[in-house]
């Protein structure tokens, strides 16, 4: 059976997963050995996520999402800071401890085509996370991978059991890359763009299936995206993410409808819903493009493209976290 | 100047030969478009859209199985033309096309200004450095600095590449340019600063566009009219205005209302089931398996029914002689 980690040691009053100081930093060699730099995909990250909770991971590409959270999952050794999953510290954890930890995160990897292998069949597919943390009953496992396959939809079950990737639909694919993320019963369940290969039509009912599924089960959910306009029935709280860091964090509607950091401003306005009128109206978009993360800008990210930007100010003192809001940090020196 | 009608196509058919049988990607569109306007074709992947955009291009892959009806651009059915005479007087001098990920094929190995100048040499024979300095024009108008045209495309980002593929489809102000998803790989604040490029060219050229987008806030940011593709037809054509706000399709009803809004906390509503295979398509309606108005007609292929100037509908709540009288 599966063990739950470190259950022993597990802090109830802590929150179910909490990163501090987090650094993930790639060493980039040129010629395989001379050392030109680090890519800093996570460069200082803090927050808290309470148990039953589900929040949105918002961001362009390359802002380092996939990174914190395979930094999360373990994948990644923080260069500095640390991640603790109720109350233990990962750098803790070897072994069986590991393994048993990767159990507790169900992990849906961006692009769900390349995530299903094509030589499995479906069955199979759900099987190997069982197999692989030591579920050897085989009755006890075909039970597990039907209620799996109806927990996300793919009824009856005995329809998709013997079905390979490619005879599924896109949307039905993403399902059992859900449906295996969650087989071993986790209780925090890592989403890296799970949407954002799939059609308008099919979208929305991957988030509905996301979001049913995290509140009845009581799952933490990090939901990871770089599409906001589909954060705000799907999640509770938002942060939003800029070359490496969380510039912005707020509950939901109070991030999108008070939005603080001039980035967030930028990135709402420069989404559109749909209108007739957009077609005549120009956007503001403030210059430039996100930054290299192997050269960020010095202190502020953002300030070489902020309209705000306070020279001697923004390009030589990080901004910390203010609370420009109740419940709403926002990490620009507007707000001191 | 907007009721020229610079573009008509009419029973446009394009079907691919498969192991599984033909696959109707294009099958029976029709439209027409004036001069300045810009038409978006709206419809999820694999529907149709850049086999309309090859279709009109004359871009055929070796596999076709047929193709059928006419394209009349400017009065001079093209359709009709000879290859040669398509290539050497309509591709890319009246009609570009930016190709969905083209910013992804340019010459790795040629300066960025030499490949945008590239079609004014080939079809119009012009000196190198005439054409470099206009170019340099056709750069700052959909802001690129003038600085990249000597730069290589490895040295640009995706934004500024997909700029540069922009260009070269407009370096030779060719009265139609289509644009197959040209900003569906970029970053939301490169997509909105491209698509104030278009809006910019659009008003100071004049230029007609046909927009191909996946993405229903994208068709709205360029489209003075939307035509909503699904399973290779055109189920609705309308103005911009009466399809974002009044749509008359039962898909595109299930679409507007399926799409998450950032600014407006309506909550999106899921269209249950998936389109159909396009390899031998059923009969009758294609959307009949997900409409909720489905009836007996139904079963029957529903013509395209006019519900008033340039706007029209696939489906028969709108027969004229349907008693809900075009319904929905
Ligand atoms: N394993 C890795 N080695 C080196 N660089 C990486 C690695 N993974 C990601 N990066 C770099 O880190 C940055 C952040 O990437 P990523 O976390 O994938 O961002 P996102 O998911 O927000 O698009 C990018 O510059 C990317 O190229
Ligand atoms: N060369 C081809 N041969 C066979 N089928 C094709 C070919 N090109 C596209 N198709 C098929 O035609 C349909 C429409 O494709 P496409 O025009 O690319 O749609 P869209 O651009 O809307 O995604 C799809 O089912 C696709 O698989
Ligand atoms: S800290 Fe300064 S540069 Fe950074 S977002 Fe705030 S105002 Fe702009
Ligand atoms: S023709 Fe019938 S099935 Fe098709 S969209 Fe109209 S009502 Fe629905
Ligand atoms: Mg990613
Ligand atoms: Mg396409």
């Amino acid at each position: 059976m599966t063990s739950s980690p470190g259950h022993q040691a597990d802090d109830d009053q802590a929150p179910l997963i909490a990163a501090r100081d987090l650094h993930t930093w790639f060493e980039l060699r040129q010629w395989g050995f001379r050392r030109v730099g680090a890519v800093r995909a996570v460069d200082g990250v803090d927050f808290a996520l309470a148990r039953g909770e589900a929040v949105a991971f918002v961001g362009e590409s390359g802002c380092g999402k996939s990174s914190l959270a395979r930094t999360l999952l373990g994948l990644h050794r923080p260069t500095r800071g640390e991640v603790r999953f109720a109350g233990r510290s990962l750098g803790d954890l070897e072994g069986r401890a590991l393994k048993a930890y990767r159990a507790e995160v169900g992990y849906v990897q961006q692009d769900p085509y390349g995530a299903l292998p094509p030589f499995l069949d479906v069955r199979r597919i759900l099987a190997e996370p069982l197999i692989v943390h030591g579920v050897r009953d085989r009755a006890e496992r075909e039970r597990r991978i039907r209620a799996a396959l109806e927990e996300v939809r793919l009824s009856p079950a005995e329809a998709f059991l013997g079905q390979f990737p490619h005879m599924l639909s896109g949307g039905q694919q993403q399902r059992v890359v859900i449906a295996r993320a969650l087989i071993l019963a986790p209780r925090l369940l890592i989403a890296d763009e799970p949407v954002s290969m799939l059609d308008a039509s099919v979208r929305v009912e991957i988030l509905e299936l996301l979001r049913r599924i995290q509140r009845g089960r009581g799952l933490t959910l990090a939901f990871i995206t770089h599409d906001l306009s589909t954060v705000r029935h799907y999640a509770e709280r938002i942060f939003v993410m800029y070359a490496g860091r969380v510039v912005e964090s707020a509950p939901v509607d109070d991030l999108l409808d008070h939005p603080q950091h001039p980035y967030t401003q930028a990135l709402l306005a420069a989404i559109a819903d749909p209108d007739a009128a957009n077609a005549t109206r120009l956007r503001e978009v403030p210059a430039g493009e996100p930054p290299s993360l192997l050269h960020p800008p010095a202190a502020c990210r953002f300030h070489p493209r902020c309209p705000h930007f306070m020279a001697g100010l923004c390009d030589v003192e990080d901004p910390p976290d203010f609370d420009p809001r109740r419940d709403h940090r926002s990490a620009c020196w507007l707000h001191r | 100047m907007r009721d020229r009608t610079l573009l008509r196509v009419e029973a446009l058919e394009l079907h691919y030969q498969t192991r599984r049988g033909a696959v109707h990607a294009v099958d029976g569109v029709s439209f027409d478009l004036c001069q300045g306007e810009a038409l978006v074709v709206l419809g999820e992947s694999g529907c149709g859209k850049s086999s309309l955009a090859k279709a009109l291009m004359r871009l055929l892959p070796r596999n076709v199985h047929h193709t059928a009806g006419r394209v009349t651009l400017d009065g001079v059915d093209v359709t009709a033309l000879p290859d040669e005479r398509f290539r050497r007087e309509v591709r890319w001098s009246r009609m570009a096309l930016v190709m969905q990920a083209s910013m992804n094929a340019l010459n790795p190995v040629v300066r960025v200004g030499e490949q945008v100048a590239e079609p004014l040499r080939v079809l119009r024979g012009w000196p190198r450095r005439k054409a470099l300095a206009r170019a340099a024009e056709v750069f700052e108008l959909v802001g690129v600095s003038t600085d990249f045209l000597a730069r290589y495309p490895f040295e640009l980002s995706g934004g500024m590449r997909q700029r540069a593929v922009l260009a070269m489809a407009l370096v030779a102000e060719p009265a139609l340019v289509i644009l197959d998803e040209p900003t569906s790989a970029l970053d939301v604040l490169t997509q909105a600063s491209i698509m104030n490029a278009l809006k910019r060219v659009k008003r100071e050229l004049g230029t007609s566009f046909i927009l191909i987008t996946h993405d229903v806030a994208t068709s709205s940011e360029l489209g003075d009219r939307v035509a909503l593709m699904y399973a290779g037809q055109f189920v609705e054509v309308a103005d911009a205005a009466r399809f974002f706000t009044a749509p008359a399709h039962p898909y595109s009803q299930m679409l507007m209302a399926s799409v998450p809004r950032l600014h407006q906390r309506a909550r999106p509503v899921a269209i249950p089931g998936e389109p159909p295979s396009l390899a031998d398509p059923p009969g009758g309606c294609r959307y009949a398996e997900r409409c909720p108005y489905r009836f007996a007609r139904c079963a029957q292929d529903p013509p395209s029914f006019s519900l008033g100037e340039r706007h029209r509908a696939r489906c028969w709540l709108h027969a004229d002689d349907n008693p809900s009288g075009g319904g929905a």
